[in-house]
């Protein structure tokens, strides 16, 4: 089980890692600094095992692949969102942070509530329900499950 | 059944008939690093335990949000990133001529029918000389280095058609704006915008590049322009009978296609802090302002300069109102020195500044402050992004903007 963390929809990668921080140079150093400007005090909150939860269009704007980086730095276990920017959701398979795409959980969750995630059988659990998650394509969940695409283009090797 | 040009583009590059949603390796044509980035590139370079480019000659790394350096931290990315040019034989790099997606076409690297990625989300500007290009992450772009390959899916596609004559001051921006507005930040996630119809065909392969570089803000994977001869001269090419039939096919299938009537189109602006916060500027004349800009690879070309002059002629800008005009590139730096476009900009009391992402990335030349408000010609109005998170940016056309930097307020242009 761990803590949800909601967010809203269209949060873009600016709030998830701001520019100034993206040129330090390793994503430890930048990791305290995770959504400062919608709230300061997550990176101090959150736990390892812990998850976001957001609305539509997660991770929208820059390339920037600190987005997904500072938040698999946190020891956040998973982003499950209605739906994803399509690099944001493309950078975080490749670095091995799971992305899940569940239309439900959103509505029928509050911040600081628990879940546990069922990864394998794509369930999700939470107040006493359980929500169904979709697939990743074969392609994704194959470099997901090798621990993102340095480890999966290693072992190809 | 037909297909449409990414189809098309895809298909050639795969040998296959493609269609949206199969999964298929692509071999890369171009890719695109810029500075911010190359550090991380390198490190996830040989972490992966590659030795050599694929191809050298087919990688551009090209220093713009950081030149010149407005911290002693930035440095080290120049550092880097020469280290990285030297050891791997990398052949085409630019340290101070511009912004990475005007030089990937103005400087030849990118042509009609080719796939470029950058690590940058703004790649999909290419789309303007018909081809495919979109953004990724740094891991990604060392996979490509030392591939040359990369997996994608075929996208669907949306239909966009701009028929008729733009109204004077309606530009490009304000097509892009309208459209983003329309389809919502995240209306074309995953899908690829096909634009066409006689507005389109009218405008320069400047204006599509606003098209094609703001496509990103709806959530898109690429946007695409039909090449033709305003392509071919912008290339310096005779185009092919196979880049003249990138075009969409009467049966092509469409996930969704739009229609607007060019003459409908007012100026727009999407206001804080959201770019697909749209509305038209005549509902938000007199908004008092602090400082207009410019510039940037959404509209920094001479065009938009030449248009900003125009407006600005025999008029000052409003005390207590800073404008900031950052040329796309050297080039245009130049042909704007030379046709007498700065000299008129710098008499109406404009900054003009190197070529470079200045204030677009927000990191240096002009940062604001809470509270104040800036009108601005890029492509992102998010919280933060030209200074602080209580800063209001309204994006507009270079039209739009140059009115409101002379009025001290918002007003149509």
């Amino acid at each position: 089980m761990g803590k949800i963390f909601r967010f809203h929809s269209d949060v873009d990668t600016d709030q998830i890692i701001a520019s100034q921080y993206i040129l330090f140079p390793t994503i430890d150093e930048m990791k305290t600094y995770a959504f400062e400007s919608l709230d300061p005090t997550f990176a101090s909150r959150v736990q390892p095992g812990d998850f976001i939860v957001a609305c539509e269009n997660f991770g929208c704007g820059s390339s920037r692949e600190q987005a997904p980086g500072v938040l698999k730095a946190l020891g956040v276990k998973a982003v499950i969102a209605k739906s994803f920017a399509r690099i944001f959701y493309r950078n975080a398979i490749n670095i091995g942070l799971p992305v899940i795409v569940c239309k439900e959980l959103y509505d029928q969750v509050a911040d600081q509530d628990h879940m546990e995630l069922l990864m394998q059988e794509g369930l999700i659990r939470a107040n006493g329900q359980t929500f169904t998650c979709t697939k990743l394509p074969d392609q994704m969940q194959r470099i997901l499950d090798q621990g993102g695409l340095i480890a999966s283009l290693n072992k190809e090797d | 059944m037909g297909h449409t040009i990414i189809e098309k583009i895809i298909g050639r590059n795969t040998g296959k008939d493609v269609k949206p949603g199969d999964i298929v390796t692509v071999n890369v044509d171009r890719v695109m690093i810029h500075d911010i980035f190359i550090p991380f590139v390198a490190d996830k370079f040989e972490e992966m335990g590659f030795t050599e480019l694929w191809d050298p000659d087919k990688v551009v790394l090209i220093y713009d949000h950081l030149v010149p350096a407005s911290q002693v931290d930035d440095t080290r990315h120049f550092r880097t990133g020469n280290a990285f040019v030297k050891k791997y034989g990398l052949k085409n790099i630019h340290r101070s001529d511009g912004i990475c997606h005007q030089l990937m076409t103005e400087a030849g690297y990118v042509k009609p029918g080719h796939i470029a990625f950058g690590t940058d989300s703004h790649t999909t500007t290419y789309g303007c000389v018909g081809a495919f290009s979109s953004g990724i992450g740094y891991t990604e772009m060392a996979s490509v280095l030392g591939t040359g390959q990369m997996w994608i899916k075929v996208p669907e596609t949306i239909k966009i058609t701009v028929n008729g004559k733009l109204p004077e001051h309606v530009t490009s921006k304000d097509v892009i704006l309208r459209l983003i507005g329309d389809l919502g930040a995240d209306g074309a996630t995953y899908q690829a915008l096909e634009f066409t119809g006689t507005a389109i065909e009218a405008m320069s392969v400047a204006s599509r590049m606003t098209i094609a570089n703001m496509a990103i803000e709806a959530g898109a994977k690429c946007a695409v322009f039909t090449p033709d001869e305003k392509t071919a001269d912008y290339c310096g090419i005779t185009l092919t009978d196979a880049e003249r039939s990138l075009k969409g096919d009467p049966d092509a299938g469409y996930v969704r296609e739009i229609c607007y009537e060019a003459s409908d189109l007012v100026p727009v602006m999407a206001c804080p802090s959201q770019v697909d916060n749209i509305r038209p500027v005549r509902e938000l004349v007199g908004v008092s302002i602090d400082q207009v800009f410019i510039g940037s690879c959404t509209n920094g070309r001479l065009e938009d300069l030449q248009c900003a002059a125009a407006i600005l002629k025999g008029k000052k800008v409003a005390p207590f109102v800073k404008l900031i005009v950052t040329p796309a590139s050297r080039k245009i730096y130049r042909e704007a020195m030379a046709d007498g476009t700065l000299a008129a900009l710098s008499e109406a009391g404009a900054i003009i500044t190197h070529p470079g992402c200045g204030l677009c990335c927000g990191r240096a030349g002009g940062i604001l402050t809470d509270g104040e408000r800036v009108v601005a010609t890029n492509n992102r109005n998010f919280l933060g992004r030209m200074g602080t998170s209580k800063v209001e940016i309204y994006l507009a056309s270079p039209a739009t903007a140059a009115a409101c930097a002379a009025a001290g307020k918002i007003v149509e242009p």
